[in-house]
């Protein structure tokens, strides 16, 4: 099975210019830390279920840049429904990373209903996002980078992950800081 | 003039209001009052109008267009306040502007007992989640009120609710 951290660290390569959006808990510290902690990755560190349509704001704003969310599966069943609020709109940049280790990390590990019975990518496809695909090994996640590298319809990843711990570090947790200097990013990029 | 003719002028006078302010994003959980304001950005080719399938995902849209450097609203009924809550921590936590237009039940003339829990609990919800309040209770109040708002977020950096109370709206006769 895949490592996370690992797993997440090839499918953001070469998205250097990409917005990030990442949500609570294993994703925003797996993001933080293959960002380097850059300003265009705004993590969260609550808030559970934001991070999707976070994202779709951001890409209907600034539609001449590629937005990525990265979130879990805890996360994206908490608003499952942002998925078809994304299809209706089905902007061109937007792409959905879902981290899935069948688990709910913050609170003990618990099992979600994705671990067993839930198939979040058919849901996906269910709400209407006209690209999804499913990535269990290596050879998929290059697959998965192609479908990132590509423009066009708002696309689902959902990267099937061993349980397991995140990258070790510490995002900041000053949210009016973080949505500061991301905002100056996007802000700033445009000038240029 | 009919009433509707009536209904049209003043909520258009608060779609040209929001317009003229840079607002381009406009995400809603359809509401009957709000139906002049979901309809014009539908057909406004040079704005987003954003189906929400609760209204706790219209927090986030309007969150993610300040992050991209647009101005966005959320339109919603006050039973959907109470479906924004935690997610009002994103913006009273990382101090987003915001603005909010709320239809208003459970409030002047309310006829649906259903309604009242919620609608009454409104203001006290919203408060302590850091969003300023502001009643509408006439046309022209409201279209002023609103302006007033768009101050108060896009210059003041604050959240604030503007709430269109059934005074305004008229209360439903069942």
């Amino acid at each position: 099975m895949l490592e996370r951290t690992r797993a997440l660290g090839t499918l953001l390569e070469n998205t250097d210019d990409r917005l990030i959006v990442a949500g609570l808990g294993s994703a925003a510290n797996d993001v933080a830390y293959l960002t380097d902690f850059a300003p265009r990755a705004f993590t969260m560190d609550g808030v559970m279920g934001a991070a999707a349509s976070i994202g779709l704001g951001l890409a209907l704003a600034r539609p001449e840049r590629e937005v990525l969310v990265v979130t879990g599966d805890g996360e994206l069943l908490m608003n499952v429904g942002t998925l078809a609020t994304i299809a209706f709109q089905n902007p061109q940049n937007l792409r959905i990373i879902v981290a899935d280790n069948g688990l709910y990390g913050l609170t003990g590990g618990q099992q979600t209903a994705a671990a067993t019975v839930t198939d979040l990518e058919l849901m996906a496809k269910g709400a209407g996002i006209r690209r999804t695909m499913t990535v269990r090994d290596e050879a998929e996640l290059l697959a998965a980078q192609t479908i990132i590298a590509t423009p066009g319809d708002t696309a689902l990843i959902l990267v099937k992950v061993a349980p397991g711990p995140a990258a070790d570090v510490r995002i900041d947790r000053d949210g009016s800081r973080l949505r500061s200097r991301f905002r100056q990013y996007v802000l700033d990029g445009e000038s240029r | 003039m009919s009433d509707t003719e009536i209904t049209a002028s003043w909520q258009e006078r608060v779609y040209r209001t929001l317009r003229t302010n840079g607002v381009s994003q406009f995400a809603y959980v359809p509401d009957a009052g709000h139906r002049h304001l979901i309809d014009s950005a539908l057909t406004d080719p040079d704005v987003h109008a954003v189906a929400c399938t609760t209204e706790e995902e219209g927090v986030g849209v309007v969150a993610g267009a300040h992050l991209g450097g647009e101005l966005g609203v959320l339109l919603m009924q006050s039973s959907g306040v109470g479906n924004t809550i935690n997610f009002l921590s994103l913006i009273q936590h990382c101090s987003f502007p915001f603005l909010t237009l709320v239809t208003m039940r459970g409030d002047y003339g309310e006829q649906n007992p259903w309604q009242y829990a919620m609608g009454r609990a409104v203001e006290p919800t919203l408060a302590a989640m850091g969003v300023i309040t502001l009643r509408a209770d006439s046309p022209d109040d409201a279209v002023a009120t609103v302006d007033a708002a768009l101050g108060m977020t896009t210059v003041g950096g604050r959240s604030v609710a503007v709430l269109f109370s059934q005074r305004l709206l008229g209360a439903k006769k069942f």
